[in-house]
Order: structure tokens, then sequence, then C-alpha cells
């Protein structure tokens, strides 16, 4: 029982970088760490996920005649009134995320370089730009919400001549059947509403590797994998926000 | 004694690792059997949470098909037992729409998928690949433990006043997204969806874990064509579960929402008690789609560990090397890829455009050729073997027995047009209960009785397995083998009676034979419990490589030891099917054992 026992004390392995394990095992295929063979293939997990949600969107949408047209949608901008831009704010907004993917790639990179500040620094960047993206979707929803916007009621309907319409329902009031097809709020909050959850997932994750790298855990480590790892996660996010942006707002 | 393991240094290597870090020296109870991080603990922990969802499981089974085979007697002590589910010694239509949903539910989830999976995936990936343990020993415990909550909260729909989901095991809306079309599909329903979320959660770390414990954790010379066909095999049940169940999240998720927001994503025109609902624009079709894109994944989950598993096992047992190794790698490799892309067969008659159904028909034939590729195979293997019948041989010839039989109806099935005849009769139920139901608990049965050794260090007894492998084969072929007749001609599946149909009425004896069939066949499996469990505590203590098998799992000590070997993890120089090799003088070379000058010279030309 004793050299049983001493293996468990001189037990390292969930620390080691490389695909090499220590006893002489054999490499896996690509040579990468088991954190991050898991990290690539839950991705892959989670784009089936994000696929189904969108092949599920193009599926209601083909089943529709008509759709809101986003241009007449998504046009307002904080700050502006009612002056109407369309794909202003959610440009900005695709924008800092796409930023915030950057900011994370230098900290990855001086994550390489074992600059502990530098890691700390860019990680603070993409983190703020994670919020900041948040911050903005949470103003697009209140403002789609105040329009009278809900999953289950669609104010935009089809107006003269094709011509997407809203629905005053604080004048014109609230029928029974949506104005405009249902599935378009549904899909919308649903979808970017997960794909925030994604967000916001990475953003608490981001925090803990700043905080972890502010410890020292990783120069500790000897290799700064972790935000590695987190920045694959970071990107996928941001992968995910081109392909709903493309459904949502330009097609 | 025969020691193959080459293991005898009795010093510990510094650079030990891959096992749980998070023991102290000292281990409690708690620590050692509940909150365990070994795989070979939770490998068992799986196992018998899983005969525990299986008793429950067959015990539904048994309820319902009292009620098919004597639908006017009553039964008072039934009703002693059970209670609200029935009323007058008779069973409630809700309660018998209940039983064959979790039934179904049961039995492809937790028992075939997570129990299947999870017990043999903990206890053989590392073992049989050389590592200390998983990859991530904390997310394999994490794995176990949602999979118990995910299995209280199911368990516990079964208490609620109005009972628990009864869509089927499918839940297709609208009849699962409204409550109001039925009492299942109330609370019992919302409780089904919190749980299989979280069933989603367990069977994605569990699957990450076993991919890349297989990708990184291999000891040297155990490159991926030296390695046994159940690493192959749990290799690709982990890719599928990981890429497919996710999918099923989507479709739960966008369920949820209709069920509680109110939006429309399956739901379109529905009038309930003459009040028009404010749903437009969804399609119940959608839903199809998204959950047989598990759905039709989700029956290769179940059966290929089984088949790996079989593979090994009538290699071991027939003394010959496995026919067509390689072969039976892309087979595996062939059904995974076209498992992906055949599942609108399930809804043929759901509506979806005639084209459409003939191109699934196409792949869903082809899955018949891997399917037959790995047949011929394992009929090769035994061909002229040297046969041990032991209880695992058997239950392994068993499976294949069943594969054949089902796999032969799925060929009628997948066909469009012959489908619009068979679709939702019992044609269909004795299907895929043959070919992914019984065939699937075969290979688990054979390899439990092959693998206790390893998990518990004892042998089972194994008169006990003969009888209880003879009353089950031919009871479950007494049991499926009528229905195919009935199918045929035309008797629906999941009705509650067939009372009202006259001309069914030929069937009503038939029907009594099937129910009594189920019985003796349920009651044969407490029999293998009682062996399983007396074995654990009293059986024959076992020898250090009791089937004489090559593979790294009988190298490692009978007790079962954190970290899994002594000292250094044995290195792999061959393949794993070095049986009755000529010239050699015994019947068996394990995976450990380095190449000879002969055959070293042999590989050079």
């Amino acid at each position: 029982m004793a050299e049983v026992l001493e293996i468990k004390e001189h037990h390292t392995v969930h620390q080691l970088p490389t695909a090499d394990n220590g006893e002489g095992g054999e490499k896996s295929p690509m040579n990468i760490s088991y954190g991050k063979t898991m990290m690539w293939y839950f991705l892959l997990s989670d784009a089936f996920t994000f696929s189904a949600f969108l092949i599920a969107y193009a599926c209601l949408r083909l089943g529709h005649k008509w759709w809101p047209n986003p241009n007449d949608v998504f046009n307002a901008m904080p700050f502006m009134g009612h002056h109407k831009i369309p794909m202003g704010f959610v440009s900005i907004m695709t924008f800092i995320l796409i930023m915030s993917s950057v900011f994370v790639v230098r900290a990855v990179q001086e994550g390489h370089r074992m600059n502990k500040k530098g890691v700390m620094y860019w990680m603070f960047w993409g983190i703020l730009g994670g919020a900041a993206f948040l911050g903005c979707q949470a103003w697009e929803w209140q403002h789609l919400l105040a329009e009278g916007m809900r999953p289950f009621y669609n104010v935009f309907y089809e107006g003269k001549d094709g011509l997407t319409t809203l629905w005053n329902v604080h004048e014109q009031g609230k029928p029974l059947f949506s104005p405009g097809p249902v599935a378009f709020g549904a899909l919308f909050f649903g979808i970017t509403g997960f794909h925030g959850f994604h967000v916001f997932t990475g953003v608490c994750l981001n925090i803990w590797g700043f905080f972890a790298t502010a410890n020292g855990t990783f120069e500790k480590r000897g290799h700064y994998e972790m935000i590695e790892k987190l920045g694959l996660y970071w990107h996928f996010v941001d992968l995910v926000w081109v392909f709903v942006f493309l459904a949502f707002y330009l097609m | 004694m025969e020691t193959l393991h080459t293991v005898t240094e009795q010093h510990a290597h510094a650079t030990a690792h891959g096992h749980d870090g998070g023991h102290h020296h000292t281990e409690t109870f708690i620590s050692k059997y509940i909150f365990s991080l070994d795989h070979k603990t939770i490998g068992k922990q799986f196992l018998i949470t899983g005969m525990v969802w299986a008793v429950i499981g067959g015990l539904f089974s048994v309820l319902f098909r009292i009620q098919l085979g004597w639908p006017d007697e009553t039964f008072p002590f039934l009703e002693r037992m059970f209670g609200a589910w029935y009323t007058d010694g008779k069973l409630n239509p809700e309660a018998y729409y209940s039983l064959i949903t979790m039934h179904g539910t049961i039995m492809v989830f937790f028992v075939l998928t997570a129990s299947l999976s999870g017990t043999f995936a903990n206890v053989l990936i590392p073992l049989q690949l050389g590592a200390r343990d998983m990859a991530s020993p904390l997310m394999n415990a994490l794995s176990y433990w949602f999979f118990v909550i995910s299995g209280i909260i199911m368990f516990s729909s079964l208490f609620l006043p109005t009972g628990a989901a009864s869509a089927g095991w499918t839940i297709y809306p609208p009849l699962s997204a409204l409550p109001q079309t039925s009492p299942g599909s109330g609370d019992g329903m919302t409780l089904w969806l919190i749980s299989m979320v979280l069933f989603v959660v367990s069977t994605l770390l569990g699957g990450l874990n076993y991919v890349s414990t297989i990708l990184n954790m291999r000891t040297k010379g155990m490159s991926l064509f030296k390695m046994p066909l159940t690493v192959w095999a749990l290799f690709f049940t982990a890719i599928i579960g990981i890429l497919s169940f996710p999918v099923l999240v989507s479709g739960v998720v966008l369920l949820i929402f209709d069920r509680t927001l109110g939006t429309s994503f399956y739901l379109s025109h529905i009038v309930i008690g003459g009040v028009p609902q404010p749903y437009a624009g969804g399609s119940p079709i959608l839903f199809q789609h998204l959950f047989w894109f598990l759905g039709h994944p989700e029956v290769y989950i179940v059966i290929l560990p089984a088949m790996g598993m079989v593979s090994e096992i009538l290699a071991v047992h027939a003394r010959k090397p496995i026919f067509g190794y390689k072969a039976m790698i892309f087979s595996i490799l062939g059904i995974t890829i076209l498992g992906f892309i055949v599942w609108a067969h399930h809804m043929f008659m759901a509506g979806i455009n005639p084209f459409l159904g003939s191109v699934f028909t196409f792949f869903t034939l082809l899955i018949a050729i891997p399917s037959a590729v790995k047949v011929f195979n394992w009929i090769t293997t035994i061909w002229k073997g040297n046969l041990h019948i032991t209880a695992p041989f058997l239950f392994a010839v068993g499976f294949v027995s069943m594969f054949i039989s089902g796999g032969l109806t799925g060929i009628w099935l997948g066909n469009s047009t012959i489908d619009i005849q068979l679709h939702d009769t019992y044609f269909v139920v004795a299907h895929f209960h043959i070919v992914m139901g019984i065939a699937a608990f075969f290979g688990m049965f054979a390899g439990i009785y092959h693998w206790f050794p390893r998990m518990f260090g004892r042998m089972m007894n194994t008169n006990l397995a003969y009888i209880h492998f003879a009353i089950t084969f031919i009871g479950s072929y007494l049991i499926f083998w009528p229905m195919h007749f009935q199918g045929l001609a035309g008797v629906p599946r999941r009705y509650y009676t067939n009372n009202n149909f006259e001309i069914f009425a030929v069937f009503n004896g038939m029907n009594k034979v099937i129910s009594i069939a189920a019985i003796i066949v349920f009651l044969a499996q407490l029999l293998f419990l009682v062996n399983f469990f007396w074995s654990i505590f009293k059986g024959k203590k076992s020898s250090q490589n009791p089937w004489n098998a090559n593979t790294l799992e009988w190298t490692s000590p009978v007790e079962g030891i954190h970290g899994n070997w002594h000292g250094d993890i044995p290195e792999v120089h061959r393949w794993a099917y070095d049986y009755s090799r000529p010239g050699n003088e015994s019947d068996f070379i394990p995976q450990n054992f380095p190449l000879t000058e002969k055959e070293k010279t042999e590989a050079d030309h």
C-alpha cells in the first residue's frame, strides 16, 4: 500500500502543459494537452447547439411569407432620440466584441512570453469589451421591449407595400394574435439571449483568469495555457456572434 | 500463478500521474465509495445506479404488459401497491401513458446510455490504455453526480398528483408543449425537461473526458491502432454523444420557451376547448428534426459500446484473433458518420417531402453495409475457434443473434414506402427492442460477466449465469417475435387497449403469451441481481487473469488500487488479439509482452 500512497504524493499530471503525459506515454494525435483536447471537443459540441438554433431560425423564417426588415427594426441608437440609424448600434456592438477578441489574442501572446503584467493588462481590456457588449445588448433588449416586442408577441408587421411597420400597442391596443410573425421576436430573444449567456459565462471565466494571473497561479505553473483555453472559448463566442449577426441583422 | 504483469517493481515513479489528486492518505467511507474520484469506483457507481433504473424501467414494462395481456381483468393487489395509478383494480389510461413514457426514457437514457457507457468507459478506458485515471477525475465524478441529480428529478416526477410525463419518450409537441392537453404534460413534463438537460450535462462531462483520455493518456506503445476494440467503440460513442446531445438541448430549450414564455416555436393553429390559442407560425416538424438529430445517433450511442465489448469478448473466449480488426474500426467510423444523416427515417409519415424521404432511405440502407461487416467479422472470429462456452461468451453470441434478427427488420423499416404500412405499429416496437434494446442489454450482460472479476476481484456464479442466459434469450424472442406479426396486421403501438378493434381480437391469446414471457424475463433478471450482489461479497476469488486475456486491465492488481498499477505502467508492444498464435506455447500473448526475435524479423519484411 505504501507505494500507492507515494504515487499520490507525487501526482502532478493535471498541471502538465504538453501532450507528453510524463510516464513515457504516447503523444496525442495533434500533440496538444488533454485540456485543449477537451476544450476543442466542447466547442465542437457547442457549435452543434448553435447550429441547431440557427437551423431552427432558418426553418421558421422560410416558413413565413413575410419577415420584418431588420433595417426598420434595429435602427435605434442611445442618445439619438428618434433619429433612425439602421444597423448603427449593432455595428458598434460587433466592433466591440471583435476588438475584445483581439485583446485576448494579445493576452495569450503575452502569456507565451511569460509576461504576467501583459497578460493582466490585455485580459482587463478583453473583459471590459465583453462587459460592454453585454451592456449594449441589455440596452437593445430594453429598447425593443419598450416598443412592445415580446418573445410571444411581434409588433413589427407587414404594413403598406410590404413595408415593416411598428404596431403601436400603447395607442392601437393589443389584439390576441400578434400583428407580425410571432417567431421573429421569439427567435431574436431566444438566440441572442443564448449567445449573451455565453458571453456572460465567458466574461466570468475571463475575470477568474485575470485574478488567477494576478495571484501568480499560472506563473507558478510555468505556463499560461489556461489563458489560451479561455481564449479559445472567447473566440468561439465571437465567431458565433458573426453568424448570429448575419442571420438576424444582415439577412 | 501466471503473473502476466511486468509491473513488479516496488518503487513509485516520481512522475506518477493521471489519478485523482484530491484525496488524503486516510480515506473515509464517504471519500472512497460515495464521492470517489477513482474511475473504477465511478464506473461501479454508474453500474449499480443503472441497475436500480433497469429494475424500475423493467417493472413499468411488466405493469403495462399486464394491462395489454389482460385488458378486462382487475388486479386489486396492484392497486394496493401502486395506489393512484389504478382505479378499481385497473390501470388508468393516463398512468399507462406515463408508464410507457418513463419506460422508454429510463431504458434509453438512464440505463443504456448513462449506465452502459458510464460503467464500461470508466472502468475500461484507463485500464485498457494504461492510464492511472481519467484525464479529469473531478469532471468524471461530476458526470456521475449530474446523472444522479437528473435521475432524482425524473424519479420524483413519478409522485406528482398529475403523474409523470406521458407524451412518449420522444415528447413530440404540441402534446408535450401544452399542459392542457393531458395531465402528464403539466409538471411531469417540466420535470422531464429539467432532468434531461442535467442528463446532457452529465453526458457531455463524461464524453469530453473519455475522448481526451483516449487521445492523450495512452501508455507507451499504445498507438491508436493497438487499442482494443472496446476503446475504439467507446471513443466513437463519446464523440456521437458530444455532437448529438447538444442538439437535443437546443430542441428542449425551445420547448421550454414554448411552455413557459408562450413562444410559438413548435405551435401553430391550436384550438383548445373551442378557444383559439395565440400561437402562430411554429412547426411541430421542426421539433421532430431536432429531436431525431439526437434520437437517431442515440441508438448508436446505445449499441456501439456493446459492439466493442462483444468484439473483445468473442475473441477472448473463442481464443482467436478478432477477424478484420481495422475493418471493425472503420465500420464503427462508418456507422458514426452515417448515423448523423439518417434521422428523418423516423419521420417518413410526419409529412416530410417524399423526395427527402428517398434520400434518407438511401443513407439508412447504407448503414446495412458497416453493420454487416461487423456481423460477418464476429461470425468469422468464432468460426472454428476453440470456444470456451462461458457466460460472457453466451451473452456475446446472444448479442450477435439479436443484432441480426433486429437488423434485418431495419431494412424493411428503412424503406420509406414499406414504412407507410409499418409506421407506428408493433413491428417497429419489435424491431427496435430487439436491435438496440435487448441486443444492448446482452452486450451489457456480456461485459458485466466478463469484467466482473476486474471490477470486484471475484467471479460470478456460472450456473446461475447459464440459467439467466437461457431464460433471457428464449424469453426475449418470445416477447418480441410475435410482435412482428401484430405489426404486420396493423396493431398500433402505444394504445392503451385494442378492445375497440374487433379485428385485433385474434391477438388476445398472443398478447397473454407476450405478457407472461415479459414477466418471466423480468424475474430472471432478479436472478442476475442476486448473483451479482452475492458474488461481490461471496463469489470465488478471481485469479489475476481469469480469462487468459491479452488486454492491459488484467495486469492491474486484482484488489483494484488507486493509480491502477504498482510502480511503472506496463508498456505495450503488440495488438490485443494475439490468441492461439502458431508456435507459441500458451494460446495468448498479452499486449505488454515484447515482440520475439522471430516476430521482429517478420515485422521488418
